[in-house]
């Protein structure tokens, strides 16, 4: 099983651990997975995420690279500015979901999925012409703080300045005492939050010194789980995969409209004109109970509509929530009814997200309409 | 003096001459982690011996509980649909049904709370 560099201190700190993609991971601490999941919405919850990959990019045509390999288009992407994206295959399917940042001076920072790695690695290998390089952090870890309470733990931990580091940036900061970090406003979770690329010899001190702040406790991956999905973030292996389009995934806002020519646009031009057959939705049940993932999703005369590609109990909304692949034709605000062992659950179609994202743009948008209202 | 012993599977099992209330034990509860529902089953539901008849969901799983005799379900806990914190108080408030037994005499293979220690211990 492999480690993170944090792995000790997740014993220390009396994790129960869980494989993850090969890594043995922290699925949750002490208190449990429902007391971490309020303590990110209200305060600042530490995770460590660094079974991510992270790869850098650097050279002149690294943006057309990108616009080859996904729908979106980079050449107007600012600097210190990140972008989400899917890297596609030939057939239109999702190879991965990833973020990708304009760190400037001809490179790009990618954080992909930690399943994915491999096999991301060797697309973007097969892909990459000679003038790009391209370089895995295989020396960094990667923690993310998310919640209401970052920003202000984040500088005064760092000694920072983040009020201009808006949402979806990214920069590099070279710090006296962690080195080189690279510290990007976004996160899993709809919070505000960050996440801090941090060279491996350095992670246990920065994890430990964020930790020490009293708004701060570790969060393990089960709360993030329920806390995506809160957010109706998609997870790749789930929601996503290489049969699945972006148009299917409701992601087509990812795809530009300058972009014609990326792999697998034939799949998908073709179904932005005429339209798919499955399309994810968001599942809240109204009955008690809770729906996961394989639960099948019927309509009130009994047809079956899809199935569910990720369920779970929402501890803010305290319902069952989810995401389901559905007859294309399904409108949200409709009556369903999900299979939950031979029992039939009263449940509703509903629009993601399932409760409000609070990222910096988020609020800051809701105050501007609360002024102008 | 109620009587209260364990199942293999975890269940707690009071024992009021032929009315068995049953719940779940710590060990489950630790196991299961946070709870968030209880199934419950239908009054005059009867259960054949090692049937599941309730469904404990906690955030990470769903978790069957079974009765350990054939009986039928005489009562429900309904106080849990409102107040799941009740399973992990004790068997008396945390019970999820109440069962009369057909053959008290099967209530004999139940192990009694040291059994069950030395049965944890060799898990």
């Amino acid at each position: 099983m492999l480690k993170t560099p944090l792995h000790k201190l997740h014993q220390d700190l009396g994790a129960k651990m869980g494989e993850f993609a090969g890594y043995g991971m922290p699925l949750f601490y002490g208190e449990g997975v429902i007391a971490e999941h309020k303590w990110v919405r209200e305060s600042a919850g530490l995770f460590d995420v660094s079974h991510m990959g992270q790869v850098s990019f650097v050279g002149k045509s690294v943006p057309q690279f990108f616009q080859k390999l996904t729908p979106s288009w980079f050449e107007n992407l600012p600097e210190s500015k990140a972008k989400y994206t899917v890297l596609m295959n030939e057939q239109g399917g999702i190879i991965d979901d990833f973020i990708v940042s304009n760190m400037g001076e001809e490179h790009f920072f990618a954080v992909i999925n930690a399943g994915c790695k491999d096999k991301d690695i060797a697309w973007f290998e097969k892909h990459l012409p000679e003038d790009i390089d391209m370089h895995e952090h295989k020396d960094r870890a990667l923690l993310a703080l998310q919640g209401p309470k970052s920003e202000t733990v984040l500088s005064s931990v760092l000694n920072l300045d983040f009020s201009a580091l808006g949402f979806m940036q990214a920069n590099e900061y070279e710090h006296p005492e962690f080195g080189l970090l690279t510290i990007s406003r976004l996160g899993y979770t709809g919070e505000d939050g960050f996440e801090i690329s941090v060279l491996n010899q350095y992670a246990p001190t920065l994890w430990n010194a964020l930790l020490e702040k009293e708004v701060v406790k570790p969060i393990g991956l089960a709360a993030r789980d329920g806390l995506r999905l809160e957010m109706g973030y998609p997870l790749y292996g789930h929601e996503l995969d290489e049969t699945t389009s972006p148009i299917e995934a409701d992601l087509s806002w990812v795809i530009s409209k300058n972009n014609t020519d990326f792999i697998g646009a034939d799949r998908v031009l073709k179904e932005k004109e005429v339209g798919v057959t499955r399309k994810r939705f968001g599942i809240k049940l109204l009955d008690r109970g809770v729906a996961r993932e394989g639960t099948e999703v019927f309509c009130h005369e009994g047809k079956k509509l899809g199935v569910m590609t990720s369920g779970g109990h929402s501890p803010i909304l305290n319902a069952s929530v989810g995401m389901a692949y559905l007859d294309e034709a399904c409108q949200s605000d409709t009556g369903v009814y999900v299979r939950v062992r031979n029992r039939n659950l009263s449940a509703r179609i509903v629009d993601l997200p399932f409760i409000e994202a609070r990222t910096k743009s988020n609020v800051k948008k809701q105050a501007k309409e609360k002024s102008n209202g | 003096m109620a009587d209260v012993k364990y199942t293999k599977d975890h269940e707690v099992v009071k024992i009021d001459g032929d009315i068995v209330s049953i719940g779940i034990s710590e060990y489950a509860q630790d196991a299961l982690g946070d709870l968030v529902f209880v199934e419950l089953p239908d009054v005059g539901r009867t259960l054949d011996k090692k049937e599941d008849f309730a469904v404990v969901e906690s955030v990470k799983t769903a978790a069957e509980v079974y009765t350990p005799v054939a009986g039928e379900v005489v009562e429900v806990n309904e106080a849990l649909n409102d107040n799941l914190d009740l399973i992990k108080e004790s068997i008396e408030s945390g019970w999820i049904a109440k069962i009369k037994v057909n053959d008290a005499d099967a209530l004999a293979e139940l192990m009694d709370e040291a059994a069950y220690k030395d049965y944890l211990s060799s898990l």
